[in-house]
């Protein structure tokens, strides 16, 4: 009786599946509890994956929620490819849809949060612009210039106080989340992704930039939205993060 | 098969170990006995960042050898091409000492699976494996080794004890092989067949490298004894007797500790790694 690895990847996957005919202990007897073997090595492989990844959203809600909730997710969400550091792409929306825990409204966003440290972690190098590029603009030539930020640079937008609930979820000397949203920027000076709260202007002004508008056209927007936006602090703090990496000048 | 010009891999014939970012100072620091490192090639397909910067550094100290989890190439379907490429890439700018994998599957249906899954030893699978080792070897432009796997159960339909499709392996596709003995051990006993035998049967001019790593002990339905090869402890003593065992036949050969569950600190990595040098240096060059 042979063995296909349709029937051997289903029944892996389903544990109501009965272990495939044609598999032995070696002894002349069928494989049976054997078989478990396999499954538990990607049931556990895949759940401790994900939470090497989402650490924040076990803390959340305990391992033996992590456990059911990642044994469900795995098994709708195989990985796509043999990166595993980069598994569970799919897992905060899987969240925003999983009904047992969709009364903890936040937790899709601070798996959000913890997609972009890890897709921080693992982007592209790039070399900064020096400090001084800014500066050296005339005004006009600013206004019309385009920033490109760095690989690693990510924004999470939320109706949530992601960063409060995130620090406190590893941290839990963390000042207690207070009922407010946060915009968190994500950069990486070096190898270590920080995460910062964006005041409502500037978190606005990025997400136009990495849209692709004008140094003016962003700032215009975000004014617009937030009069108290501060431009020069901001870009100083994109300077002084690394995450500025070119500077594009209409000619 | 590969044309011949191309060298076999070229590990030193001396202590390794497997590679873990905690370890990174302390190998930096002081190695010893340590001489190469093992990496998972799949830990190292990111953009960038601290992954590769540390993989860097050490390539610029240490002969490295990546070790893949993921081609899939005892898979019925062919091999991903755009994991395939990752792995050229890899390999094109490390230019690794070695690369090696394993007769195991992993993926189907573009599922990824995360283990090392078992296939019959039947003549198609045999064809199917060595047409996805000539096309790695040809895609990377250099001599894999192939590894034997820890097997929990057999197949009905197997026509080919495992040392005899591995010997087929290597001749029809120029490849090394990889002897992990460990893996050795667990399959033996999880199937009833003897260890000692398994390694007098291996093509032994073939092994570019041999693996050590701890393994479970469990039981299966019936109460025979269910080895589980989990790379979370010290390599077990009947093991280091079977090491002894092929290296008399084998002579020195580079000798990897893999440990990846559990992981120890550095010097208890790396007093493995002595035992290993030790059983290295009773058997004459
Ligand atoms: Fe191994």
């Amino acid at each position: 009786m042979s063995v296909s690895q349709t029937q051997f990847h289903d029944a892996l996957l389903d544990s109501s599946t009965s272990v495939p005919i044609g598999l032995s202990d070696g002894r002349g007897q069928p494989a049976g509890a054997r078989f478990s073997v396999y499954r538990n090595n990607v049931a556990v492989s895949l759940t401790e994956a994900l939470e090497v990844s989402f650490p924040a959203i076990l803390s959340l809600i305990g391992h033996e929620n992590f456990k059911k909730t990642a044994g469900l997710f795995l098994r709708q969400h195989p990985p796509k490819n043999p990166m595993i550091m980069v598994y569970g792409d799919e897992f905060p929306s899987f969240l925003e849809d999983f009904e047992p825990l969709q009364h903890i409204a936040y937790l899709p966003d601070v798996a959000r949060l913890e997609q972009a440290l890890r897709e921080s972690y693992h982007a592209a190098d790039a070399d900064a612009v020096a400090p001084n590029e800014l500066a050296i603009l005339p005004q006009e030539a600013l206004a019309a210039s385009k920033l490109i930020l760095a690989p690693s640079l990510r924004l999470v937008r939320s109706r949530w106080p992601i960063h409060a609930i995130w620090s406190y979820a590893l941290d839990r000397s963390s000042a207690k989340p207070k009922n407010q949203g946060q915009d968190v920027l994500i950069t990486r000076p070096a190898y270590d992704p920080e995460g910062r709260v964006l005041p409502p202007g500037a978190s606005l002004f990025v997400a136009n930039i990495l849209e692709g508008k004008t140094l003016g056209d962003a700032y215009e927007k975000a004014m617009h939205d937030a009069p108290e936006f501060d431009l020069t602090g901001l870009l100083t703090m994109l300077l002084d993060t690394s995450s500025i990496i070119e500077i594009q000048t209409q000619d | 098969m590969l044309d011949s010009s191309i060298p076999f891999p070229t590990l030193p014939p001396a202590p390794g170990v497997g590679y873990k970012p905690q370890h990174f100072q302390d190998i930096l620091g002081d190695a010893r006995p340590v001489e190469w490192l093992e990496v998972h090639a799949e830990n190292y397909m990111g953009e960038g960042g601290r992954p590769l910067a540390q993989l860097r550094h050490l390539a610029e100290r240490f002969a490295i050898s990546v070790h893949g989890v993921g081609l899939s190439i005892g898979g019925e379907g062919r091999l991903d091409p755009d994991h395939l490429a990752r792995l050229k890439h890899l390999c094109g700018w490390l230019n690794p000492a070695s690369f090696s994998e394993h007769l195991a599957w992993s993926t189907h249906d573009s599922h990824f699976l995360n283990d090392l899954l078992p296939l019959p030893y039947t003549s198609e699978t045999l064809q199917r494996v060595a047409d996805h080792i000539d096309e790695v070897q040809e895609s990377i432009g250099r001599r894999m080794l192939l590894e034997n796997p820890s097997s929990y159960l057999a197949f009905e339909e197997s026509t080919y004890s495992e040392t005899d499709f591995l010997s087929e392996v290597t001749r029809r596709t120029g490849c090394g092989l990889l002897l992990d003995v460990n893996n050795v051990f667990v399959s033996c006993t999880n199937l009833e067949l003897d260890p000692r035998a398994y390694i007098d049967a291996f093509p032994i001019d073939k092994v570019g490298e041999i693996h050590l790593g701890g393994h479970d002990e469990d039981e299966d339905d019936h109460g025979a004894p269910l080895l589980i090869d989990s790379h979370g402890r010290e390599v077990a003593d009947p093991v280091w007797s079977l090491l002894d065992h092929l290296l008399e036949r084998s002579g020195p050969r580079p000798l990897l500790i893999e440990w990846d569950a559990n992981i120890p600190p550095w010097s208890e990595l790396a007093a493995e790694a002595a035992r290993a040098a030790k059983a290295l240096e009773r058997v004459p060059a």
